[in-house]
């Protein structure tokens, strides 16, 4: 079984993944190989807080990727086995929306605010399966309905400011939907919604990932929405994976010491009072990442050998990897 | 021991929503604050969490004198607020300052860190003496936990939890009593998030500030806070003290939000039960009678849709809460 898996390619996987950005300041190495994978009914987060690459990795797998002033450096991203960076436009866009869809934080912006949010979700059916306008909006009231948006009959009409920012991601999840693709990006798709309406949405989409039985990609930076809903999680630091674990042993142990203080400076009810451990320093200037792991001016464990060498992501017991030369000694402390 | 500086009673504060281009008429309210009472003891923190829309910032606003109220009173160490004018509301502005959330809009990005934060001496040049200004905004970055050498960068050169000190040393400048926090911390990621948090704590400590936190992080209301309020549409529903309002909620939609707040553990994800509430938060021009909260909240009955619960302690309860049906929850730690 175990070998029978091994030769299985995953749904989607990123290898060594590098992005360079030209900016006035140079060169912004945005990321610097990153590797991570989902399969089917599977739900990966990718955490990291803002300037880690968790959006630059998104827009790379789903080949929009601003090009200049981002460029793709080296790595691989398949789907399916299918390379997708030496794939032809045409193949990426077939592929886009139909095998892989990808849903933005701030759905006002990422909705037309001219058309109907009907005409829009109807749209890729309308152009890549040849409905008519009206299949098309009979199938955009049936995908309203199944995101949770009342009266999708009449709503279908509407446009995108007429709704609330927590039915706005409903439309955009509703139009990631319709071509039903197997693979969902959600990139921070409840961050700018109040914490009632998070728990609504994050509540669809684990149920909508779980129907469908699709790989569900999570970008996001919050330690409490990634307990709740992850499987697996990515932690990323300076545009690298520094962490891989599935969510259980991550909370338990944590085997980077980036991870470890990243879960030490939340506040937690037993920190009422007191000082938060907070983490020193910032987080690199990408232009300048300092050598050797890039995470060691601000690592409480950071020795001479941390500043000289770059600690590859490596395996550790259990399915679980760390990017830190310390790691075996993290585990099970 | 606990004297109250700021007293809030009834504060109302209604924008007219107008239509027409050259003859306006008023078609009715935006009902941001409508009827706020609380107190701030000396060296407190009062939290108050809430959704977008339930009245926080405005509450900020009209606190700091930047809005005029519609109706209702605060008083500053007993004295009245809102009838004071020149030299009297200059010397009140001394004493109540503000820090707002977005570090990138709100400082001037054509002066430099030493104009920003020595701006107030300007206007209040009774602090600080003109040729003692520099040293004063110096000792302010080093207070703040800035380099006091940066004095003439500019706000573009600083990272977003550097550049929200800078405003936390404006704020400090004229030795305030209170400040208000309104989302200090939000805009900023998780690692500097607990930088700028332990800076507010050392701060009250050691200056004996008064604060009003806004937020809509509970966990970090929580962590800071000494008492807590819940808005919900312009109204307190809930306040108490921390323990009280995180572990013995009485008010449906305090125990709604809490059951929301994802909790980074996943140990207990599957032993949660979590309150899903339906539907949005209706609109604050048109609120519905009686208890603003009833068209979302699973207890109402008959009774919620007439009369309007006040905010008092009731029967069996030990903090204030503004419900008919309100009834203690003991949650689980966590």
């Amino acid at each position: 079984m175990h070998q029978h898996q091994a030769f299985e390619p995953h749904l989607l996987e990123v290898a060594g993944l590098h992005v360079e950005f030209r900016t006035r300041d140079g060169v912004a190495k945005v990321l610097n190989g990153v590797d991570y994978h989902v399969d089917a009914g599977e739900t990966l987060a990718v955490l990291g807080e803002s300037g880690s690459g968790k959006s630059v990795t998104a827009n790379t797998v789903m080949g929009i990727l601003q090009t200049p002033p981002g460029a793709v450096t080296g790595g691989s991203v398949r789907y399916r086995g299918e390379d997708l960076l030496t794939a032809s436009p045409e193949r990426r866009r077939d592929l886009r929306g139909e095998n892989i869809a990808m849903i933005f934080q701030d759905a006002l912006s990422a909705l037309n605010p001219v058309f109907t949010v009907g005409f829009q979700i109807g749209e890729q059916l309308r152009t890549r399966r040849g409905m008519s306008r009206r299949d098309a909006e009979k199938r955009a009231v049936e995908l309203l309905d199944q995101v949770g948006i009342p009266a999708a009959r009449q709503r279908v009409r509407d446009h995108p400011h007429q709704f609330s920012g927590g039915m706005r991601q409903r439309v955009m999840i509703a139009m990631s939907l319709a071509l039903d693709p197997d693979v969902l990006i959600a990139d921070e798709p409840t961050t700018a919604l109040d914490v009632t309406v998070q728990a609504q949405i994050m509540d669809l989409l684990a149920e909508i990932q779980a129907e469908r039985h699709m790989g569900l990609i999570l970008i996001t930076h919050d330690l409490g929405v990634v307990a709740e809903v992850a499987d697996r999680i990515a932690v990323m630091y300076a545009g690298r994976i520094v962490e891989n674990a599935d969510v259980h042993s991550l909370y338990a142990n944590p085997c980077h010491p980036y991870t470890r203080a990243l879960l030490e400076s939340i506040p937690r009810v037993d920190t009422k009072g007191t000082e938060l451990r907070a983490i020193k320093g910032l987080p690199p200037n990408l232009a300048r990442i300092p050598p050797g792991c890039p995470f060691h001016p601000r690592c409480s464990m950071a020795v001479d050998l941390c500043r000289e060498v770059v600690p590859p992501l490596a395996d550790l017991p259990g399915p679980r990897s760390s990017a830190c030369l310390f790691a075996n000694e993290l585990v099970g402390s | 021991m606990t004297e109250s500086i700021l007293e809030v009673e009834d504060l109302v504060k209604h924008f007219p929503v107008q239509h027409g281009i050259v003859f306006k008429r008023t078609v009715g309210h935006v009902r941001a604050v409508d009827g706020v009472s609380f107190d701030l003891r000396r060296g407190e923190t009062l939290g108050v969490v809430g959704e977008s829309g339930c009245g926080k910032s405005t509450l900020a606003q009209v606190l700091m004198r930047l809005e005029p109220p519609t109706s209702g009173r605060v008083r500053f160490h007993g004295e009245d607020v809102f009838p004071k004018r020149g030299r009297a509301l200059q010397a009140l502005r001394r004493s109540i300052q503000i820090v707002l959330q977005d570090p990138y809009t709100s400082l001037n990005p054509r002066m430099t860190v030493g104009d920003i934060v020595g701006e107030p001496f300007e206007i209040h040049p009774e602090v600080a003496p003109k040729g003692d200004r520099r040293r004063k905004v110096q000792e302010l970055l080093d207070v703040v936990g800035l380099n006091p050498e940066h004095i003439n960068r500019y706000p573009h050169q600083f990272s977003g939890g550097q550049r929200q000190r800078i405003g936390i040393a404006r704020a400090l400048a004229l030795r305030p009593e209170v400040i208000i926090c309104d989302e200090p911390v939000s805009a900023l990621d998780v690692s500097i998030q607990a930088q700028v948090m332990n800076l507010l704590g050392d701060l009250q400590r050691e200056f004996g500030l008064s604060y009003i936190f806004i937020a809509h992080d509970l966990s970090v209301v929580r962590h800071l806070s000494d008492r807590v309020a819940v808005m919900y549409l312009g109204k307190i529903v809930e306040i108490g003290t921390e323990d009280e309002i995180y572990n013995r909620p009485s008010h449906p939609y305090t125990q709604a939000l809490l059951s929301a707040v994802p909790v980074p553990d996943p140990r207990v994800r599957a032993a949660r039960k979590r309150i899903r509430l339906t539907g949005d938060v209706p609109s604050p021009v048109n609120p519905p009678s009686g208890c603003r909260f009833r068209t979302r909240c699973w207890k109402a009955t008959d009774i919620c849709a007439e009369e309007e619960p006040a905010l008092l302690t009731r029967a069996g309860g030990h903090h204030r809460s503004a419900c008919h049906h309100a009834e203690e929850q003991h949650l689980l730690p966590g």
